[in-house]
């Protein structure tokens, strides 16, 4: 047991959540932050995305994975508020007597206890498995979630198989089949339970049409072939309520599939913290501050709720950094209202789920939401305990694609009882 | 591989090993051939692993004596060899009035079977112990001496307890064949050569019938039953059970139990599935279903979604209906453990004393002078204490390098499970080992880590690197290299 | 005169706009639907010559990981993103690499250079 200073902020996780957050904390005001990252390097996920696509919202400029990394590193690493921690897991996160006491290991230091006035939760997510999905059939070699083979084609140097099938059209899915194209590999199908792309747009277009693979919407696996090594899969279509239709099968020759069926936000630290966890995001309730359900502890970025763009998740994890860095300091304002922010009709996740004000209170606050289905020409529709807060005309959404709108500090401060945000207009 | 033994076990599940085990102590000359890349990856990797009081077997059967001596052994045997055992005590649950007569039938059989501490009480106790069983449940018979394990463990923690007394382990070396001469068996036969004995035990599960065939032993099949399970994750522990809770027994089957595992998981199953063949151990949907629809009798609110993996297994069902142990007919020196089905597991210490007295009073051997005890279990990093923890990494700093994050595994676990007497050579071999790829997660996260250590420690390129079965490669050389990308 | 109408998902950031472009005797005369001027552009190119971005890997000798990512500097010809993928399966950095270094100049003459995704220090 080492180390009996106290940070500032602890940050949990070292991709661009934590290292956003850090930035941020630093810029507002916090003398010492301590970023903890279990990998052999920060940068998280985007090490391994190695594809572009990143960036333009939030630093202006196309970048690939590393690239987005790379800045997100290079903005915290000379600054001398932020320490940061590699190849460090961190085990429990505990409230004493107003801190907060992580537990932490890695083989240099051992076993640490790190207190800070303040955590930020930045752990992000974690894949959803076949188990999950319960695919029947064999339990061969050759089955890998989409973002295992990603680390060990583009990291590691090593092919997963060469004749590939991809079950669930989500972004990681996408982008891997075009990865295992430009690997020289043959990818033989997409299948997609649902009726409708997982993915953005950009990269259906990009990532199967360049390369002419197939996409099946509403058809899923429904059986593995192969003892020690997958061989094959059955394909069936699937009816409006996902189970598989009789009669449909087919087979795909394949020695490989990936998986990519979804990711969950990574809680059990939170959990085990008591942080409360919304049923829907399957991560901490915040408000717009990023603030959970316990004082002093933050978190954002895709631990709060799943994104499709990090440029967002640094956003949020900015906002974070700033929120704790400001409580860390003894300057943060008491609550004064407390406001819910409810999905209505059409609206699956909506975050923050409240919004919280303290006297005289003057910001404006961004919603991200997902809706539940694909639909155009929609209106997203704000409303409070008097009516209406506004209106937006959105020409199309899609569950894939993450809307955020920003109500305007006047209308932040004349909010009257909760809010729901509903879509209205689709079929 | 020796090229002469007294003993040659073929099959390395629970059955081989604890018979391994047991011939250890005394002065033989023992070899377990099995032929796949690992210990217990048949029926001993996918079963319930349930150690049961010893109720439901007919009183008399080999099944009833092997179970009720086998579950006495494992109270003794479990601080021996550093088992990971519970004696969380088992529940059959009725849930009308010809279920309930069945529960006084069990009692009955199960006291005349030497069963101790058995009792029938009502449903609403039993929902105080167990607070998610259905209200439906009027009675249940609960059994304080049934417990659960972790099989792979023991099957391990036997094989290197007899390799650490000379006993030699070789593994992916199949029997092909066992000479006999004059009616006495001179040598078994297999992938890797011969091996001149005068004692074959039989444990090779699904395949024990094939093997007495080898020798001449015709006199009975086995049919193969396949089960199928739902593993869920440790977060569902608190909506199922903290116990093992069966429902009424049918004919072929114990039914679909809803049970607690020795780290927290539960699992729901199995079904039976009769016909299946010897390899069969794919799960499918009309399966699933039932042991859903199954594990809704005794738990209503399963919570599916917390569902982490899918498995199956196959029983060792003999044509006798009852464990075939002790001397064949056919050949001299060939020793039957067949038609291990359940209570299987709980029997193998039972049927390894049983076998194992047969050889010694033919041999004559003497115990092993310098026999070394038991089984020193590896270092846990999870469950040890702070000290514990800050002293294992002082010793190997691997030990402050988590791999798994599901289950909190350590590099320093990895490498000692590697270099283990019995050490693993397959991802899968890890994971039995040390949990390391067994959490909600399984594996997405530490695979490719556990593969690169793997690699590390046994010296061999990511690409030989193996999941679990023979031919189970996991990953390729990128076309461009030919070679190791290292 | 034949005028065609084409409908598109623009791929140059993740808004996919929906593009609709109208051909008019085999030259784009105009572009609705796109949020930004880039989309008119893409439609214009897609139609015309498609050009893509290019990113991989490529082995790397001395560095803290085997491999080192690596992208192309401004759009390649669609048609020949699989031919300069392979030429980069050939291709070994040499550590250490600053994130934007030259690791293969003008790949395969077509005038653009690829470049590092990252910093790679040597060890």
């Amino acid at each position: 047991m080492t180390e009996k200073k106290i940070y500032d902020i602890v940050i949990i996780g070292g991709g661009p959540g934590g290292l956003s957050a850090a930035k941020s904390a630093a810029e507002n005001g916090a003398k010492s932050i301590l970023v903890l990252e279990r990998d052999r390097e920060v940068g998280g996920i985007l090490q391994q995305c190695v594809h572009n696509g990143f960036g333009l919202h939030h630093f202006k400029e196309e970048l690939t994975g590393p690239g987005y990394a790379q800045k997100c590193y290079d903005l915290v690493k000379d600054r001398l508020e932020v320490e940061i921690m590699t190849d460090t897991m961190v085990l429990h996160i505990r409230e004493s007597e107003g801190t907060k006491v992580v537990t932490a290991v890695n083989p240099k230091n051992g076993l640490m206890n790190v207190e800070g006035k303040t955590v930020i939760l930045t752990m992000g997510c974690r894949e959803r498995t076949r188990g999950a999905i319960r695919i029947p059939g064999y339990r061969p070699a050759g089955v890998y979630t989409a973002g295992a083979a990603q680390r060990m084609v583009n990291m590691e140097g090593y092919l997963p198989g060469h004749k590939i099938v991809i079950l669930g059209s989500g972004d990681i899915g996408l982008i891997m089949a075009r990865r295992m194209s430009l690997e020289g590999c043959k990818v033989e199908a997409v299948l997609e339970i649902c009726p409708f792309s997982n993915g953005l747009t950009r990269n259906i277009v990009q990532c199967l049409n360049d390369y002419d693979i197939p996409l099946y919407l509403s058809h899923t696996i429904t059986g593995i072939k192969g003892k020690d090594r997958v061989e094959g899969v059955t394909v069936s279509k699937v009816d409006d309520k996902m189970r598989p239709i009789a009669g449909t099968e087919f087979d795909i020759d394949c020695d490989t599939i990936l998986l990519s069926v979804g990711l969950i936000p990574e809680n059990e630290l939170s959990r085990e913290l008591g942080v409360a966890i919304h049923p829907r995001t399957n991560g901490p309730v915040v408000d717009q501050h990023r603030e959970t359900s316990m004082d002093g502890v933050f978190a954002a970025g895709n631990v709060v709720h799943v994104h499709d763009l990090v440029d967002f998740v640094s956003d949020e994890a900015e906002i974070a950094g700033k929120f704790a860095a400001i409580k860390a300091n003894g300057e943060a304002q008491p609550a004064k209202k407390d406001i819910a922010v409810n999905p209505g009709d059409g609206v699956n996740t909506c975050v923050p789920q409240h919004i919280r004000l303290a006297d005289g209170a003057d910001e404006s606050v961004r919603l991200f939401m997902r809706a539940r289905s694909p639909e155009r020409k929609v209106t997203l529709h704000i409303t409070d305990a008097n009516g209406d807060v506004m209106k937006k005309p959105l020409p199309i959404v899609k569950p894939s694609e993450m809307i955020a709108v920003d109500i305007p500090a006047a209308k932040v401060k004349a909010l009257a009882g909760d809010v729901t945000v509903s879509i209205e207009g689709g079929k | 591989m020796k090229k002469k033994a007294d003993v040659v076990v073929i099959g390395g599940g629970i059955t081989g090993t604890a018979v391994l085990a047991a011939l250890a102590r005394y002065d033989l000359e023992c070899v377990l051939v099995e032929r796949e890349p690992d210990i217990s990856m048949g029926t001993t990797k996918a079963n319930s692993a349930v150690l049961h009081a010893g109720f439901d077997a007919p009183t008399g059967s080999m099944k009833a004596k092997m179970n009720a001596r086998g579950n006495e052994m494992y109270h003794e045997l479990a601080d021996e060899f550093g088992l990971d055992i519970k004696w969380t005590g088992s529940y059959v649950c009725a849930s009308d009035d010809e279920g309930v007569k069945t529960l006084e039938e069990l009692k009955a059989r199960g006291e005349a079977n030497g069963v101790k501490g058995l009792e029938i009480i009502a449903g609403d106790k039993v929902r105080d112990k167990e607070p998610n069983l259905s209200k439906d449940i009027k009675a249940a018979l609960w059994a304080p001496t049934a417990g659960i394990c972790w099989p792979f463990g023991m099957a391990i923690a036997f094989a290197e307890n007899a390799i650490a007394n000379g006993a030699e382990v070789v593994r992916e070396c199949e029997a092909t064949g066992i000479r006999v001469e004059d009616g006495k068996v001179t040598a078994v036969e297999t992938t890797q050569g011969d091996i001149e004995t005068r004692f074959v035990v039989d444990a090779a599960g699904v395949y024990a019938d094939a093997v007495a065939a080898m020798a001449g032993d015709k006199s009975f099949t086995i049919n193969p039953r396949k089960g199928e399970y739902i593993l869920f994750d440790k977060t569902a522990k608190d909506s199922l059970v903290s116990s093992v809770v069966f429902p009424v027994p049918t004919k072929t089957s114990k039914g679909i139990l809803v049970c607690a595992t020795t780290h927290g998981n539960v699992f729901i199953g199995p079904n039976a599935q009769d016909d299946c063949g010897r390899e069969d151990v794919s799960v499918t949907p009309a399966g699933m279903d039932e042991i859903i629809a199954g594990a809704k009798r005794l738990v209503p609110n399963i919570p599916m979604g917390a569902s982490i993996t899918e498995f199956a297994g196959l029983r060792a069902v003999s044509s006798t209906g009852d464990f075939i142990l002790g001397e064949s007919d056919a050949a001299d020196g060939l020793l039957l453990a067949a038609g291990i089905q359940s209570p299987g597991l709980t029997s193998a210490p039972a049927i390894a004393e049983y076998l194992t007295d047969i050889i010694v009073k033919k041999t004559g051997a003497k115990e092993r002078t310098n026999y070394v005890k038991g089984h020193k279990a590896a270092p846990v990093f999870r469950e040890a204490s702070d000290e514990e923890k800050a002293a294992l990494i002082a010793k190997d700093a691997r030990y402050g390098r988590v791999i798994c994050r599901c289950e909190t595994i350590t590099e320093g676990e990895i490498v000692e499970a590697i270099h283990g007497l019995c050490g693993a050579t397959t991802v899968d071999g890890v994971k039995r080992r040390t949990r390391a790829g067994m959490g909600r997660c399984q594996g997405g996260f530490c695979g490719p880590r556990v593969i690169e250590i793997l690699s590390r420690e046994l010296g061999k390129r990511v690409p030989e690197i193996r999941k679990d079965g023979v031919k189970s490669y996991m990953y390729y050389d990128k076309s461009y290299d030919g070679g190791d990308a290292k | 005169m034949a005028i065609e109408k084409k409908v598109m998902n623009c791929i140059m950031c993740p808004m996919g706009c929906e593009l609709t472009a109208t051909i008019e005797d085999g030259t784009v005369t105009s572009v609705v639907g796109n949020t930004c001027p880039r989309g008119a552009k893409y439609a214009k190119d897609e139609l015309t010559h498609p050009m893509r971005m290019l990113t991989s890997t490529v082995r790397i000798d001395g560095g803290a990981l085997h491999l080192l990512p690596v992208v192309s500097k401004t759009t390649l010809p669609k048609g020949m993103i699989l031919d300069c993928a392979e030429e980069l399966r050939g291709v070994v950095a040499k550590a250490p690499v600053h994130v934007g270094d030259v690791i293969v100049p003008n790949i395969l003459g077509l005038g653009v250079d690829i470049v590092a995704s990252r910093d790679m220090a040597a060890v």
